[in-house]
C-alpha cells in the first residue's frame, strides 16, 4: 500500500478537478430535476389523461432502462444523425458535460416525479375539503396547501434520491469527463495502483454522502416538525 | 321580514339508484341556530355538504345572503357551479367545521387561521394575525399559536377549526357533527364554544347527535328521516312533543 503518491500536488489537483466536476454535475442535475419534477408530478396525478399519460410513459421508460445506456444513447447515439449535428443543439450535445448533466437530469426527473406524485396522492382528503370550503381556487389550493404539504413529506425520500444521484454522477467518467471516479481511474492507470486511488475516491464520496445526510436531517427538523412527536 | 342568511330549496341527491335526499329545504334567518338531527344514513351530513357544494346535488337551489348560486347540469346528471369564481366567493361566506377538524397539518395554529383570510379574502397579514389571536381567545385557546395540529388534543383542534371558520367572518357557519370524533370529556369544551357563538347571534346550521345542544341552544330543529324532513320546528315542540312515530323512536333511544 502506498497512499503517499496520491498526495503529490499534481495528483491532488486531479482529485480537486474531479471533485469539482462531480459537484457541478450533481448540482445541475438535482436543481434542474427538482424544478421540472414539481410540474411533472402535478400533471402525473391530474385527472386529465392527456396530461397524466405522457408523464407516466416518460417515467416508465426512464425508470425501466439503465442510466448508463441512456447516457450512451445521448452522447454516442445522437451524434449519428446529421439532423442533430446540423441543429442548433449540437453545440450543447457535442459536449460530454452537457450530455452527462442531461442524462442525470432526465433520470432524477423520472424518479422524483413518481415520488412527489405519490406524496400528492397521499394528501389527506379532509385538508383538500377544508381548502374548498374556505373558497380557495384550484391554483391556491395547490400552491398553498397540497404542494407544501407533499414536498415536506417527500423530504426523507428525496434525500435518498440526491445521494443516489451523487453516486450516479460517476457514470460521467465513461463519456470522457474527469469526475472524481475518472480522477481515481487515471491515477490507477498512471501508477498501476488499483487500490489506493479508488479507496481515496470512495472516502470522498462517503464524506459527501455524510454531508448530504446531515443537510437533509436539518431540513427535516425544520420542515417536518409538524409530523414529529413533541419533545 | 329580515333577509335570510341562507335559503336551501328542494335539495335532491342520489348515489346511484339510492336517493339520499328527497327534497330538503331550509331557511336560516340571521341569528338562527338550526340543528339537524336524525339517525345515521338519514342524509343529514350529505345535506350540509351539498350546501357548499362539497357534494353536488341533483336538484335544488342555494341562496346565500340573497345571492343565488348559479348552477348548471353537468354531464353526470348532477348540478355543478356555473361559475367557479362565484362558488369560491359564496363558499368563503359559508365557513364549515368538520367532524374530523381537517386542519392543515403542515401549518401552525396561527397559520391555519390566517391562511384563508389572507389568501382568499385579501386581508392584510397583520390584521389577520390580530383577529386570529382574538378568535383563539374566544374559543379559549391561548399559548398554542405556534403548535402544529398533530400536537393538540381533538377538542383543541376542533376549537382551532372553529376559530379558523370564524376568521372568515362568515354569513353562516356550517357544523358537520363537530363533536362526534371527540373523547366524551372533550365534547363539553367544544359545545360550550358553540353555545357562546349562538348567544353572540351567529347564524349556524349544525348537524349533531347532541340532543342537549339541540334542545337548549338551537332556535329550530329539523329531524331528517330517509332523506325527508319528518318534523321541524322549535326544539321545545319537536323534541318534547314529537308527533311522528319515527321521531319518538329516535328520541326514546337517546333522551336521558
Amino acid at each position: 500500500m502506498d497512499f503517499s503518491v496520491l498526495f503529490e500536488p499534481a495528483n491532488l489537483q486531479l482529485y480537486a478537478e474531479g471533485l469539482f466536476t462531480t459537484l457541478w454535475l450533481l448540482l445541475a442535475a438535482v436543481s434542474a430535476g427538482l424544478l421540472l419534477s414539481i410540474p411533472a408530478a402535478v400533471w402525473r396525478v391530474s385527472r386529465q389523461r392527456w396530461l397524466a399519460w405522457p408523464v407516466a410513459a416518460y417515467t416508465y421508460v426512464v425508470r425501466g432502462t439503465p442510466m448508463l445506456l441512456q447516457l450512451y444513447l445521448i452522447y454516442y447515439g445522437l451524434a449519428q444523425f446529421d439532423v442533430v449535428r446540423d441543429s442548433a443543439a449540437w453545440g450543447a450535445l457535442s459536449s460530454a458535460g452537457f450530455c452527462a448533466a442531461l442524462a442525470l437530469t432526465l433520470n432524477t426527473v423520472a424518479y422524483t416525479t413518481e415520488m412527489l406524485a405519490g406524496a400528492l396522492r397521499a394528501t389527506a382528503p379532509g385538508e383538500i375539503e377544508a381548502a374548498h370550503s374556505v373558497g380557495m381556487s384550484r391554483m391556491q389550493m395547490l400552491r398553498r396547501i397540497v404542494l407544501p404539504s407533499a414536498l415536506r413529506r417527500s423530504l426523507p425520500a428525496y434525500g435518498n434520491e440526491v445521494i443516489m444521484m451523487l453516486h450516479a454522477t460517476s457514470l460521467a467518467s465513461t463519456v470522457t469527463l474527469l469526475d472524481l471516479t475518472a480522477a481515481a481511474d487515471r491515477l490507477y492507470a498512471n501508477y498501476y495502483l488499483p487500490f489506493e486511488p479508488f479507496i481515496a475516491a470512495a472516502l470522498v464520496y462517503i464524506a459527501l454522502t455524510f454531508g448530504l445526510t446531515r443537510l437533509f436531517k436539518a431540513a427535516e427538523r425544520r420542515w417536518l416538525a409538524h409530523l414529529q412527536a413533541r419533545g | 321580514m329580515l333577509n335570510p342568511k341562507l335559503i336551501v330549496r328542494d335539495l335532491h341527491k342520489r348515489y346511484g339508484d339510492h336517493e339520499v335526499l328527497k327534497g330538503v329545504s331550509l331557511t336560516a334567518q340571521p341569528g338562527d341556530v338550526i340543528s339537524i338531527i336524525g339517525s345515521s344514513g338519514s342524509g343529514k351530513s350529505t345535506f350540509l355538504r351539498c350546501i357548499n357544494l362539497l357534494e353536488r346535488p341533483h336538484e335544488g337551489e342555494i341562496i346565500v345572503a340573497g345571492e343565488s348560486l348559479a348552477l348548471r347540469r353537468a354531464k353526470d346528471g348532477m348540478l355543478a357551479a356555473a361559475s367557479p369564481a362565484q362558488l369560491q366567493r359564496l363558499r368563503a361566506r359559508l365557513a364549515m367545521v368538520f367532524q374530523h377538524f381537517n386542519l392543515w397539518s403542515h401549518l401552525t395554529v396561527l397559520d391555519n387561521i390566517i391562511e384563508a383570510p389572507v389568501q382568499v379574502l385579501g386581508v392584510p397579514r397583520e390584521a389577520a394575525l390580530a383577529s386570529a389571536r382574538r378568535y383563539l381567545d374566544l374559543v379559549g385557546l391561548v399559548g398554542v399559536e405556534d403548535r402544529y395540529p398533530a400536537h393538540l388534543s381533538g377538542g383543541q383542534q376542533q376549537r382551532v377549526a372553529i376559530a379558523r371558520a370564524l376568521a372568515m367572518e362568515p354569513e353562516v357557519m356550517l357544523f358537520d357533527e363537530p363533536t362526534s370524533a371527540l373523547d366524551p370529556e372533550r365534547v363539553g369544551e367544544v359545545l360550550k364554544v358553540m353555545q357562546a357563538l349562538a348567544r353572540d347571534g351567529r347564524t349556524m346550521v349544525v348537524v349533531t347527535h347532541e340532543m342537549a345542544f339541540a334542545r337548549e341552544v338551537s332556535s329550530q330543529v329539523i329531524f331528517l328521516h330517509q332523506g325527508r324532513i319528518e318534523e321541524q320546528g322549535h326544539p321545545a315542540e319537536v323534541l318534547n312533543r314529537p308527533q311522528s312515530e319515527r321521531l319518538q323512536q329516535f328520541l326514546s333511544g337517546r333522551l336521558k
